[in-house]
């Protein structure tokens, strides 16, 4: 890969006046996707601002509401805290099946988010539970975040430092792995809040992750898994490769909120 | 004998540098003044080069050198070559079209190599690289091996329908009666996927060049580097062989795919001496998706006769075999005498016609990949009896047992004759391993957890110990496949063994010293064996199809009884008897009727000290040689079972218990063997379930061109512990006095057909293609279930 | 050029390296320390898996300069002068490696398998944790028991 300046700041206002001074540079949490992707040639930024070291980044708060994790926690962080598996066991488990033991040492939630893979599995459960994405400079929806594929409603120079997960009544997570990459070739976050919403958010299928809105719907008047056997998910708009077709994908939709469903009605 | 004999589970002597970290693989090697080189590869899968301009990228920092294939020609170094000819049914030779080293003219595959950047790190060699100027008129391609023929592409001037060869193995009359007089006739379409090797270890090379001396030397990662300097001395004319050395030190794993010579180790070991520095080349993985000769690749029409009473009568194939964009090594036996040569499988099958195809695509080239032939071979004869069986409601044991050969010798209508086997205790044993009489208990079992489970059974045969020279020249070899070995006695006793042979995996630092303190009463750790240096082993003829037992041990065997022999006369004359009157046993040479003994260590200083004997009558020194042609190949066989479970929701398919019950013979190490056939199996999973090499059909780029998309074996995609049984049966070979056959490929050869045949039984399909993805499965399974709804 | 120190297996070290130097890349090429191998280049194959303060990375995606200050732990590491670590006799006593080129990764992996689950690692729990680890040679069977082997002798 080309070279670049690497920076490693200890503060997020140092970050950014780095990144502004930078000629194209560009932040880094865990590294997983920038570098394999620097590697193929396929970016070369002038230097890499790596925020894994700034003071504070890290770490979990869960209240009686809300789980907050800070942008620079690891997802084996997410995966073994016994905090996270009390408030939101889908959640710890969904940390849990990110890549392999060696990429969720050192993968970052924020990373995770900011990326926006169409395949990665944070999206889905930011989605999927309402999170409030909170960065150096505000706090948006997630449900505002994610606009496209690798593509969010982060602006230049803007670090995420924590997502804030409602704490739901209950929720699941089902994901079928792509054999070869282990990334989501589909996977399904789904929760119930004390109110009875619902939210069913999909990755790996389509561009960006997004919300099933007619399985919500069906889900809302009758939360069980026979609610929704007989929606039939529209493979419209879902991906196609070598992997799965979209009409597999919209299948894969289904099955894995049916079973989602299953696990905790 | 002692706990390090033949046939004990020896912990492998070559362990301890593997498990701390010193091993010593192409890469980890150092020299002194070392430079690194790039390949430029070719973006596109057909195309002219119009031209070349390395000005710019000439300038840039640390380049030391930039080689195309201009160069190449203009210095006269020779193209890679396909070592065995085949002929048409019409008599005409095949069309090898030109391979040169750096691609000159044209681009015929995309990761064609069109130029090496040398420079003083890799870093710099790759930026270089991507600043030559390469201008090319791109030309239309063909990547399916299924439409080549009838392509308007023309991949190579000698080739105008990209037939390499039309080639027919066996009599096409008498099968064609067999199929008119058949009860029953099954036809398939069968298509064998093409796969990656992906050895762990990436190919790599140094090559230097000493001016002092006017000599070369080549580190490479080789399966086979007295071939590989047999070729680049006689082929590529770079040096005499005595002003090349060859050096394959640790590997890391093979496969097949280190057996050939690629251009980069050639371009590499040539240009060094241009840029006077030694040059070091190691692939990166994306380039040994695109370069690495690639496996399988056949599309076959196949069909077999059964007469009214249930017996097998006849078997036709016709097979398109995709070669890629070159003739690599050995790719043109690897479709004929590896493989139609086996299509009569384990059964007594009197009528066998093949016909195959050999057809260039715009794709990296196909060679021999573990089990060569054979897997493809196994593959069309074991989905055609298990479909054949279905069709007849037969029981898919049974209607093996009753077509198996019983009667050995064995003459099959296809070259091979069959030395000795129990293919019927083989099956028995898999049975009862595998507990098939209550598989309709696991299977109802499995239905209850929404698995549809189903059963699936392949019972290969493979030759291998490939040799013997004057058969394979007959057939068209342009080498012997014979094996070497020198055992060297130390003056204290200790000994070294030199072998042709080559281990990348295989443990011969451990099988062949076995065979060592077996015959030589010695502790297995004053032994060490020596492979892989044309400097130190004289020559040899490397591993691959599973050879280094039958044929390498066999060569180390017969100098072990020279050995011994010199060692007797030696014996004889210090303690003064007849060598008649001297016995050997557990290392102690003794004189009958006497109390007078010598260990073996006495006897080797002795034969060093030379005071005892007469120097004229006996030579002194103990050390001997063997050049060993086997008389035949081997024939490992044996019966695989696999069951399956299949999530009827998303088509995913796990293995839920295989079990393998081979034949090799005799086993010099049965941890050693049964770790090949897990590994093995694995293969033949992976190519079942998981593997598949994808070209694009409009780009002509490789759509599964890293991990993140050709989908290896991995941990949890093998049977649990407890699901993965092996047995053994053993009919000694008679061909070697070890009784040996062979282990390395078995595994791969017939997992493929039993995994098949289970997804198939469970779902209830006549056929799917490999591999059966979970989308491939839940698609066969659509048709049925809107049928149900 | 930025100069990097780590403690690598004990040893404090100190290097020059570029802002894209890899973990890897330095423990190879500055070090000499080639036990620590390169499968792949998209993050997949595991064979550069070592520790970082304490816990299994891959150093083929983990840039040098990040390591600063932090203590690396490879495969050359784990022996006691001639006394195996429990993990890697395990593998040569079960027979886990073949070829040997992944094998510094998977018992680098294996050693994190166990800091984090215990002595008695379950089979599905040792197969699943090793699915950044690429085997070609040994179909896994022998690795997996290798690796509860060593676990139970940890």
């Amino acid at each position: 890969m080309e070279n670049f300046n690497y920076h490693r700041p200890a503060t997020t206002t140092a970050a950014a006046a780095m990144l502004k001074k930078a000629k194209d540079g560009k932040y880094m949490g865990g590294g997983h996707t920038l570098l394999p992707t620097m590697k193929q040639g396929l970016a070369a930024p002038t230097d890499i601002i790596d925020l894994t070291a700034i003071k504070g980044f890290s770490g979990i708060k869960v209240s009686k509401t809300m789980v907050t994790i800070k942008a620079g926690t690891t997802h084996m962080e997410v995966a073994s805290s016994k905090e996270v598996a009390k408030a939101i066991p889908a959640l710890a488990e969904m940390a849990g099946k990110i890549g392999g033991v060696h990429v969720r040492h050192k993968g970052t939630i924020g990373g995770s988010v900011a990326n926006s893979d169409p395949a990665a599995d944070y999206p889905s459960a930011c989605l999927g539970l309402g999170a409030t994405i909170e960065t150096n400079k505000r706090k948006i929806d997630a449900d505002k975040f994610f606009t496209g594929m690798f593509e969010t409603a982060l602006k230049a120079g803007e670090i995420i430092t924590a997502v804030h997960f409602p704490i739901p009544k209950k929720a699941a997570h089902f994901k079928f792995p792509n054999p070869a990459s282990r990334y989501a070739l589909t996977g399904v976050f789904l929760s119930q809040n004390g109110k009875g919403q619902v939210r069913v958010a999909v990755t790996g299928a389509a561009p960006k992750a997004f919300r099933a809105t007619d399985l919500e719907a069906a889900l809302s008047k009758d939360f069980s898994a026979k609610a929704i056997a007989g929606v039939k998910v529209s493979a419209k708009g879902l991906l196609s490769d070598m992997h799965a077709t979209s009409a597999y994908r919209a299948h894969l939709i289904s099955v894995l909120a049916g079973r989602a469903v299953a696990s905790i009605a | 004998m002692t706990g390090t004999g033949v046939g004990a589970s020896v912990r492998r002597k070559e362990d301890l540098r593997f498990i701390t970290g010193k091993g010593n693989y192409t890469d980890d090697i150092t020299l002194k003044d070392q430079a690194y080189g790039y390949f430029l590869r070719s973006p596109h899968a057909h195309a002219k080069i119009k031209s070349i301009n390395t000005a710019k990228a000439g300038k840039m920092p640390g380049v030391l050198g930039i080689f195309t294939g201009d160069d190449v020609a203009k210095d006269k170094l020779g193209g890679l070559i396909c070592g065995w000819t085949i002929h048409s049914k019409d008599g005409s030779g095949m069309k090898a079209g030109p391979h040169p080293v750096l691609a000159l003219d044209k681009v015929r595959f995309v990761g064609d190599q069109v130029a090496l950047v040398v420079a003083e790190t890799k870093d710099q060699a790759k930026a270089a690289a991507a600043a030559v100027q390469v201008t090319y008129t791109v030309l239309p391609h063909v990547v399916d091996v299924a439409k080549a023929m009838k392509s308007k592409v023309q991949i190579h001037d000698v080739a105008s329908d990209n037939r390499v060869y039309n080639w027919s193995l066996g009599d096409e009359a008498a099968t064609a009666a067999a199929f008119k007089s058949a009860a029953h006739v099954t036809s398939m379409d069968i298509v064998n996927n093409r796969l990656i090797p992906n050895a762990m270890e990436p190919r790599a090379a140094i090559g230097a060049y000493d001016a002092g001396t006017e000599s070369y030397t080549l580190y490479t990662t080789s399966q086979n580097p007295h071939v590989a300097r047999l070729v680049i001395s006689a082929f590529h004319g770079l040096a005499p062989e005595h002003k090349l050395r060859v050096i394959a030190p640790d590997v890391g794993g093979g496969f097949g795919s280190k057996i050939f010579i690629y251009g980069e180790e050639v371009a590499c070991v040539w240009a060094a001496k241009f840029v006077g520095r030694p040059i070091k080349w190691t692939g990166e993985r994306s380039e040994s998706f695109l370069s690495d000769a690639h496996g399988r690749d056949h599309v076959t029409k196949a069909e077999l006769a059964v007469d009214s009473s249930g017996k097998i009568t006849g078997l036709r194939v016709n097979t398109k075999a995709a070669m890629g964009a070159y003739l690599s090594t050995f790719a043109s036996a690897v479709p004929t005498y590896l493989y139609a040569t086996l299509l009569s499988g384990q059964y007594n099958i009197p009528n066998i016609y093949a016909e195959v195809d050999a057809i260039y695509t715009n794709t990296a080239p196909v060679d021999a990949y573990r089990g060569a032939g054979r897997p493809e071979a196994t593959y069309v004869v074991e989905r055609l009896v298990e479909t054949a069986a279905r069709e007849l409601k037969m029981d898919p044991a049974e209607f093996r047992r009753q077509n198996f050969v019983t009667q050995f010798p064995h003459q099959t209508p296809v070259i091979m004759c069959y030395d000795t086997g129990d293919y019927g205790a083989a099956l028995d044993k898999a049975l009862e391993l595998s507990d098939y009489k209550n598989f309709a208990r696991r299977k109802a079992a499995s239905l209850k957890n929404g698995k549809l489970r189903g059963v699936g059974f392949s019972a290969y045969i493979e030759a291998c110990g490939i040799a013997p020279s004057a058969a394979v020249g007959s057939l068209g070899a342009g080498v012997g496949l014979w094996e070497s070995a020198e055992v060297r006695v130390n003056a204290v006793g200790t000994i070294e063994v030199l072998t042709g042979s080559h281990s990348h995996g295989q443990g011969h630092e451990t099988t062949f010293a076995q065979l060592v303190s077996e015959k030589l009463g010695v502790d297995i750790n004053s032994v060490s064996i020596v492979h892989g240096d044309t400097d130190k082993v004289q020559m040899g003829m490397g591993t691959y199809g599973s050879r280094s037992g039958a044929v390498g041990m066999h060569a180390n065997s017969k100098a072990l009884d020279k050995i011994e022999a010199k060692a007797k006369r030696v014996a004889a004359a210090v303690m003064e008897s007849s060598v008649d009157d001297i016995e050997f046993k557990n290392g102690t040479f003794t004189v009958k009727g006497t109390d007078k003994k010598m260990a073996f260590g006495e006897v080797a200083l002795a034969s060093y000290v030379g005071h005892k004997f007469n120097s004229n009558e006996i030579e002194i020194g103990l050390k001997e040689t063997s050049f060993h042609d086997p008389a035949n190949f081997v024939f490992p066989a044996g019966v695989h079972i696999c069951e399956v479970e299949v999530d009827q929701d998303t088509g995913l398919t796990k293995i839920a218990a295989y079990t393998a019950v081979d034949d090799f013979g005799n086993l010099i190490n049965p941890m050693i063997v049964e770790g090949q056939v897990q590994g093995g199996v694995a293969q033949g999973i992976g190519q079942a379930l998981l593997e598949g090499a994808i070209y694009d059909e409009d780009s002509g780029q490789l759509l599964t061109g890293s991990f993140m998309d050709y989908n290896m074996p991995r941990a949890a995609n093998m049977p649990h512990i407890e699901n993965f049984k092996l047995g053994f049966t053993c009919t000694p070979c008679p061909t070697n006095p070890m009784g040996i056959k062979g282990c390395g490929e078995a595994g791969a050869i017939g997992a493929p057909p039993a995994v098949i045949n289970a997804i198939t039984d469970a779902i209830g399909v006549r056929d799917i293609a490999m591999p059966a993805t979970p989308l491939t499965v839940w698609s066969a399974m659509q048709p049925m279930q809107k049928a149900a709804e | 050029m930025p100069t990097l120190s780590v403690k690598v297996n004990g040893k404090a070290v100190k290097g020059d390296v570029e802002g894209r130097t890899l973990l890897v890349e330095f423990i190879r090429e500055n070090l000499g320390m080639t036990g620590t191998h390169v499968g792949c280049d998209t993050s997949q194959c595991g064979a550069c898996v070592v520790h970082v303060n304490g816990k299994a990375i891959k150093s083929c995606t983990t840039l040098a300069l990040a390591c600063e200050g932090a203590e690396v732990t490879t495969v050359e590491g784990l022996a006691k002068g001639t006394e195996l670590h429990p993990m890697q006799a395990a593998f040569k006593e079960h027979h886990g490696l073949q070829c040997g080129f992944c094998t510094p990764g998977m018992i680098m992996a294996a050693i994190d398998i166990v800091q984090r689950h215990g002595k008695k690692p379950d089979e599905e729990i040792v197969r699943r944790e090793l699915s950044g680890n690429i085997c070609r040679c040994t179909g896994y069977h022998n690795i997996v028991k290798a690796v509860q082997a060593g676990a139970a002798n940890m």
